[in-house]
């Protein structure tokens, strides 16, 4: 959005009067509870502000800062090359292909993960017995911090382990690949593995959302003779439409920034097969010391998942969030 | 899918953070690994610097979900399920550890690192040389386990017991990390002793001007540590001093070979390759290699290359950071030779190589693979990664075979060593302390502890009982020279650039000229 718009969308909507200093010249009357209040903003703004800014703004700078200078994290930095590392990082190869695993894994997750996180939100969503112990079992991979997921996994998936034992005991020995170890096959198979780990969470968010589905309106529409499938299209699904486009931006974002499952099953290998931005980012800046380097590494990260969430709230978040984060943005 | 900066507000924390502490795996690095239980496998610090660079996703989901929802709310019900359900996984991931025999298991006793003291700077300042004013050393070293954990306190124990006015604050870091936080204390206040690699990373480190220079407070002594000092060296002054030297060769399994009928170790490249066609036959996986870690890949091409390329040709290559000698080359045609004759472990590009029975030592040491190329350290790495308690008496050692027509010097080996830098701002006294380590007293003292493998002092070798060790000990002192691997002793991103490289032509991309290249390519970046 431009500055102008936002000006003229200020004076069409004005902020309320907490959020605005005291004009000048007012009467006393007038002054002193804005001055209470300016304290009260202070008060309460004021540490999560410092926090803010200095936990996640400066950073930001000093990463922007450092990622013009060609720089090993010691002594000054005088290498100065503008741009340099920017190009570097578009033009390599596996810098480019790791942007492409990030947006192979975003776009399987759209495919593969929603459908089946909502026919199985769908599914929990019924009365029937144990549901919560299946909602439980859902849920349970996500409480598994991810580096345990992708320890676990990994052992599961080498050459004889777990996997293969599991597909040659029920006869299917020809489905035995090299799971971890296929540069054709490696992104999937971590594809399989954040499944099994992120879904439970997504599933439970969409419970959530279908919970806030007022049972009434189904009702009616089955007293209008609508089926059960006509019920879910028409009308739980409609409703379940922001829980699904928050499910969506998580979704994304996540998958821009997937690091830990692939860090440690695979470190990025073999050769790039499953690099990531993310982990380029951390395979350059912490273990070869180009810290310049990463940094503008870290910008490029930055900067697709900055653009891709404004896009995203502006363009189909709006409704849900109207109010809440895009306040001043119509 | 992936809601890493997502979480919901009651559930995980908890949870997670009973897990983090240990089951961290990442990769086992060679270099500081000298010490019997200081194989590395797990790395919190990547972990945590990436929670910091990634925890940027905005949206908190705890005000939006239901309480009902989440199954872990304030009820009691609830809260025993999900008690329980930690459990569950408590036990499926200690199940999980004993049958994989490795990552969980021994993770549970990593002590957290700074057991010993807390303080990460500080330290005595004052430099006043030789005098008996009470002073402070700081010491950040890898062993953070025992035996060397202990071992290492007791040498500062028993310094301070002679030296009174010399008091110690030790620090033992798990190895990953303290790879990370040498440099960022660099660039701070760094600990007056600290763990050094040396070569090309040694090389990178002084550009911070923290680093004290040795040469002559050591000249007197440091002859007894050998040759392979010279790796602590920057143009010709002392940085650091090694306390354990390093040589990589084929740990093999003498049951396996005879059962494939091979009655000695291959000599020469083309003997490898015969036993290598020969256990093939016998249905036995020839080598094993942890290519996930990569830089197990590059040992071959390093040796290789120091078979094919005289001394002078490689320091030069790699003091200029460019291999342009046809003899690097060459030495990738040989890796290709290796390679087509296929003698690597099923999925050898995703094996990590010392994590886990599945890993290239576990499979070692389970029989389940011939041989294996790495350090005098896998001896080490092994006992852990199996069940088998009498596996030490199958194992038998062999330097690297020779190639003919090759050009290098027949008694080159590959290694490197562990050794520690002072401060500029550490007192006087930390020289007179690494003397005190590196002295055969104490070297043999720490060979029988177990906390080191081959000392840096010919004085201690005879503190070496296992036979196999001893060999390699005997080869050891025979080389001519021992190289330093090309990643430690080239600058840490051109070494990586080579590592990179080579792994990729394990997964068959790129050329033996893309091999030689990538060095002088990251160098010019």
């Amino acid at each position: 959005m431009s500055g102008g718009s936002r000006a003229t969308l200020r004076q069409k909507e004005p902020l309320p009067d907490v959020a605005l200093p005291a004009p000048r010249g007012l009467g006393r009357a007038k002054a002193r509870p804005s001055l209470r209040q300016g304290a009260e903003l202070t008060l309460l703004l004021g540490p999560a502000l410092v926090l803010f800014v200095g936990f996640v703004l400066v950073p930001i700078g000093v990463a922007v800062y450092y990622s013009l200078y060609n720089w090993q994290g010691f002594g000054p930095l005088t290498d100065f090359i503008g741009f340099g590392n920017y190009r570097r990082a578009l033009s390599d190869p596996v810098f480019q292909h790791a942007i492409w695993h990030n947006l192979i894994i975003a776009g399987l997750s759209l495919l593969i993960q929603l459908p089946l996180s909502i026919g199985i939100a769908l599914l929990l969503n019924r009365k029937m017995r144990g549901r919560n112990f299946l909602r439980l079992v859902v849920f349970a991979p996500y409480v598994l911090s991810s580096a345990v997921t992708a320890v676990t996994w990994m052992l599961m998936l080498q050459p004889g382990g777990f996997i293969d034992q599991l597909f040659k005991g029920v006869g299917l020995g020809s489905w035995v690949h090299a799971w971890l170890a296929d540069t054709h096959l490696v992104l999937y198979t971590i594809f399989l593995v954040a499944t099994w780990q992120y879904m439970g969470f997504g599933i439970v968010l969409l419970l959530a959302g279908l919970q806030g589905i007022p049972h009434e309106l189904r009702e009616a529409a089955a007293l209008d003779g609508a089926t059960a499938w006509q019920t879910t299209r028409q009308v739980t699904l409609p409703l379940l439409g922001p829980t699904i486009r928050i499910w969506i931006f998580l979704s994304m974002i996540g998958s821009l920034q997937l690091f830990d499952l692939v860090w440690i099953m695979t470190g990025g290998g073999p050769a790039g097969a499953s690099t990531t931005m993310a982990t380029y980012l951390i395979d350059k800046g912490f273990r070869s010391y180009e810290f310049g380097y990463g940094s503008a590494v870290a910008v490029v990260l930055f900067v697709i998942c900055f653009v891709f969430a404004l896009l995203y709230q502006r363009f189909a978040l709006r409704r849900d969030t109207a109010g809440a984060l895009t306040r001043m943005v119509r | 899918m992936n809601f890493q900066g997502a979480q919901p507000c009651t559930a995980n924390v908890t949870v997670a953070n009973g897990r983090r502490e240990g089951l961290t795996a990442i990769e086992g690095r060679h270099y500081g690994d000298a010490t019997v239980t200081n194989y590395r496998r797990y790395s919190d610090n990547f972990r945590n610097q990436a929670r910091g660079t990634l925890a940027r996703a905005p949206v908190r989901m705890c005000g939006s979900l239901p309480e009902g929802t989440l199954m872990i709310s304030g009820t009691k019900r609830t809260r025993i399920a999900a008690v329980s359900l930690v459990a569950v996984a408590a036990m499926g991931l200690a199940a999980c550890s004993s049958s994989g025999n490795s990552g969980g298991s021994t993770n549970n006793s990593t002590p957290p690192p700074g057991g010993t003291s807390s303080s990460s700077g500080g330290g005595g300042s004052s430099s006043s040389p030789a005098s008996n004013e009470p002073v402070t050393l700081t010491w950040w070293h890898n062993a953070n386990n025992d035996p060397g954990k202990s071992a290492f306190q007791k040498v500062a124990d028993d310094y301070h017991a002679a030296h009174p006015n010399v008091t110690f604050k030790v620090q033992p870091i798990q190895n990953e990390d303290i790879k990370t936080k040498i440099p960022i204390a660099l660039q701070g206040t760094p600990p007056d002793i600290f763990q050094q690699w040396g070569g090309g990373a040694l090389a990178t480190q002084l550009q911070s001007g923290k680093i004290a220079d040795l040469t002559s407070d050591v000249s007197s002594w440091i002859d007894q540590l050998g040759k392979s000092a010279s790796g602590w060296a920057v143009d010709g002054k002392q940085y650091g001093v090694p306390y354990d030297y390093h040589v990589v060769g084929f740990w093999y399994r003498t049951d396996l070979f005879q059962k494939a009928g091979i009655s000695e170790p291959p000599a020469t490249f083309d003997d490898l390759l015969t036993d290598i066609g020969k256990l093939k036959a016998a249905g036995i996986a020839p080598i094993s290699v942890g290519g996930k870690d990569k830089w197990p890949d590059a040992f071959y091409w390093e040796n290789f290359v120091l078979k094919e390329c005289p001394k002078d040709v490689i320091t030069s290559s790699l003091d200029a950071k460019k291999m342009d000698d046809p003899c690097f080359i060459k030495a990738g045609e040989d890796l290709k030779k290796l390679l087509d004759a296929k003698p690597f472990n099923d999925g050898f590009l995703g094996t990590p190589a010392q994590q886990g029975a599945g890993s290239s030592a576990g499979l070692l040491a389970n029989g389940k693979a011939a041989m294996e190329l790495q350090g005098d350290w896998e001896m080490a790495v092994m006992p852990s990664l199996t069940q088998d308690k009498d596996f030490a008496s199958k194992m038998g050692w062999f330097p690297f075979p020779s190639v003919s027509g090759g050009k290098g010097e027949p008694g080159a080996a590959l290694g490197g060593g562990d050794g520690f830098s002072c401060s500029t701002k550490a007192p006087a006294v930390c020289a007179d302390f690494l003397k005190y380590l590196t002295s055969a007293q104490v070297e043999s003292d720490l060979v029988k502890a177990n906390a080191i493998t081959i000392p840096s002092n010919a004085g201690a070798v005879s503190a070496i009982t296992d036979p196999t060790l001893k060999k390699v000990q005997t080869y050891l002192q025979g080389v001519t020279y021992n190289q330093l691997y090309f990643d430690q002793a080239l600058p840490t991103n051109v070494g990586n650039a080579v590592n990179d490289a080579v792994a990729n032509f394990f997964a068959g991309q790129g050329t033996p000229a893309d091999i030689a290249g990538a060095a002088a390519k990251a160098a010019s970046q």
